[in-house]
């Protein structure tokens, strides 16, 4: 049997989402930025609702989303995407707004920003891609960053007494009346990855039925920021990121698990 | 139907947001611009017109929401006072890079620092150079009484949305806090999300209804695109001075001698130019309406009639900067001003300009 005989639309398993486009991805191979992507524009697109979508970009890594994700799309300064979605969302309150944001973005500069919009229960989907690091600008530390793990910016590990904990800030949200889901999930396996588009459709979902902020976290790599092959990023992250943060929902339709 | 209503200057500006039709303001209390907020949470806009009024966390929420209205289309403002606007200064250069339409207000305070909550034109340079980071200038409107804080403000929208550009109303606490007469406009409709998406669907992000998508950044990583974004903004500018500057000239016709001053300045001058030409001295006024366009050429030409300029200012010397460039040492310029929040007297100003240019 030849390839093209194999290569036909009866046989066809899966392709990418038209809400991707077809420029090439800016992310480091292995990068879960780009599953996370792909991941809520699926999403969008089989609730069919793309043409009542409208993204907030961020600073960092994915400042570039707007040119992968196809809907429209609004480029923020770093760490006020979420007041910039409070708008658009507060003027077009029949749209579907969210934005999409790393952890130096939503958990450091942007923290007030953050805190509250979550707070307000501004009916938007908040996605935080957390990586543990500044990847956009070469691996510096992050709120988020562990103790004991080196970035450019704490060569020598982290150190708790001088440069504070990791900063859980997904549970801090959680905890305010204001916020209506929230949940933390990775993308680096299908398994996960199958999850985490659930959470992204929940998320969604609530923004329909007038809920207010649904949360979602994604625990990431980033295998240049923290100078490891992809595949042992990935193990890593296993190993190191998810025992501190934990997987799983933290709030679910306005209660905390 | 247009109303006669005896106001604060910044309950004027607020009142003449909702009546031109404004969709949303965004903002955060201080001294002495808190009363724009606090009169709209008042008169509840959500229920007139449906204009959305929302207190921010802080002036970097309340710009970014800006930006984020602004991107859709809408007709947005904020307002603030100089340290407020310190901190929205990178989110009005993302709204002059991304060229996106808003109204952004200061009712000016000294300084610098916490400073005083005294009126002051200490945010001159602030405005009219730039501010923020970047090649970019604002189109500068500065009024000088009551009735004008409440008419800048529909034709701030107008110029904003005319260039795709944001627009500054520059105005200090003394014309923010005073209580002057005013003839409100009457009430436009807002327009319909519809009438919006026909007008600015162009590139507007509202959702990519029967159109390919559209995207609002201000990020070029080819510098060449750069290089380029900043020749068409460069390009608006130039309309701006070609089509839009404003300007007001006052006894100018035979004046001997000029004083050049904006906002409250020009007020009190204005009043310093009787006092003179009741001594029998020639002054004449001219008040820069816009700060950005200036009105380069008007003085220029008039350096050829008059013997020496005054640039009356509550600053340390700032406009006299934009005079003397305008005049090309034709005649002496000298500058006159208090700061720290003392405001001058008419008599103050005619003395200065008795000494440092009548001589
Ligand atoms: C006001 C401002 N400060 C700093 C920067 C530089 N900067 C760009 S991206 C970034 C960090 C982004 O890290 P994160 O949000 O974790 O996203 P990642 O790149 O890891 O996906 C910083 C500090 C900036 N662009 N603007
Ligand atoms: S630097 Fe890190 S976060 Fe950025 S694209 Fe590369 S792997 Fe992803």
């Amino acid at each position: 049997m030849d390839v093209l005989d194999i290569i036909k639309p009866e046989n066809q398993v899966f392709c990418k989402t038209k809400l991707m486009t077809d420029t090439p991805l800016s992310y480091c191979p292995g990068c879960g930025h780009g599953t996370a992507h792909n991941l809520t524009m699926e999403v969008i697109d089989e609730m069919g609702i793309a043409e009542d979508t409208i993204g907030v970009a961020p600073v960092g890594c994915s400042v570039l989303a707007y040119d992968f994700m196809n809907i429209d799309m609004t480029q923020a300064a770093h760490g006020r995407a979420p007041a910039v979605a409070t708008a658009i969302s507060r003027c077009w309150p029949e749209k579907y707004v969210f934005t999409y944001q790393g952890d130096g973005d939503l958990a450091a500069i942007g923290t007030a920003e953050t805190i509250h919009a979550c707070n307000r229960g501004e009916n938007i989907v908040i996605i935080f891609v957390n990586n543990g690091i500044y990847g956009m600008t070469g691996g510096q530390m992050a709120p988020t960053t562990l103790e004991g793990m080196k970035s450019s910016t704490s060569p020598y590990g982290r150190e708790i007494a001088t440069m504070g904990s990791p900063l859980k800030i997904t549970e801090l949200i959680a905890n305010l009346p204001g916020v209506y889901y929230v949940t933390r999930q990775a993308v680096h396996t299908h398994k996960h990855a199958r999850k985490a588009k659930k959470a992204i459709r929940k998320a969604f979902e609530n923004i329909k039925l007038k809920k207010g902020i649904s949360f979602v976290e994604i625990v990431s790599n980033c295998n240049s920021g923290w100078k490891m092959t992809p595949n042992d990023a990935n193990i890593w992250m296993e190993e190191n990121m998810f025992p501190y943060f934990q997987l799983g929902d933290i709030k679910v339709n306005g209660k905390l698990k | 139907m247009s109303e006669l209503k005896l106001m604060k200057g910044n309950e004027a500006l607020a009142e003449a947001a909702i009546r031109c039709g404004a969709d949303a303001y965004f903002g955060y209390p201080i001294t002495p611009q808190t009363e724009v907020i606090e009169y709209l949470m008042t008169e509840q806009p959500e229920k007139r017109t449906g204009m959305v009024v929302l207190q921010a966390e802080s002036e970097l929420a309340a710009i970014n929401m800006v930006y984020g209205a602004a991107s859709t289309g809408k007709r947005v403002m904020t307002s603030s006072s100089s340290p407020g606007i310190s901190l929205k200064l990178e989110g009005i250069s993302y709204l002059a890079g991304a060229e996106l339409p808003a109204v952004i207000v200061n009712v000016v305070r000294g300084g610098p620092g916490l400073g005083t909550i005294q009126p002051s034109q200490a945010d001159y340079f602030q405005s009219v150079k730039g501010g923020g980071h970047g090649d970019y200038k604002l189109y500068v409107l500065a009024p000088s009484s009551v009735q004008e804080m409440s008419d800048f403000v529909e034709d701030a929208f107008d110029i904003a949305f005319k260039y795709r550009a944001p627009v500054l109303i520059l105005s200090d606490g003394l014309i923010g806090q005073m209580m002057e007469k005013v003839n409100l406009k009457d009430q436009k409709e807002r327009m319909s999300n519809e009438e919006l998406i026909e007008k600015y669907g162009s590139w507007a992000t509202t959702g990519k209804k029967g159109r390919e998508r559209n995207i609002i950044t201000s990020l070029d990583l080819q510098s060449e695109k750069m290089e380029a974004r900043v020749h068409r903004l460069m390009k608006k500018y130039e309309q701006m001075e070609k089509e839009d500057l404003r300007y007001e000239e006052i006894l100018c016709d035979d004046a001997e001698y000029l004083i050049v001053a904006y906002g409250s300045s020009a007020r009190i001058s204005q009043k310093a130019v009787e006092l003179a030409r009741k001594k029998g001295i020639k002054v004449g006024l001219l008040r820069p309406i816009t700060l950005f366009p200036f009105p380069k050429k008007q003085l220029f030409q008039l350096a050829d009639q008059v013997k020496g300029i005054l640039s009356v200012e509550l600053n340390m010397g700032q406009m006299v900067e934009d005079v003397k460039l305008s005049v090309e040492f034709k005649v002496p310029v000298e500058h006159f001003g208090r700061t720290g929040g003392i405001i001058h007297t008419p008599e103050e100003i005619l003395e200065a300009l008795e000494q440092k240019i009548i001589k």
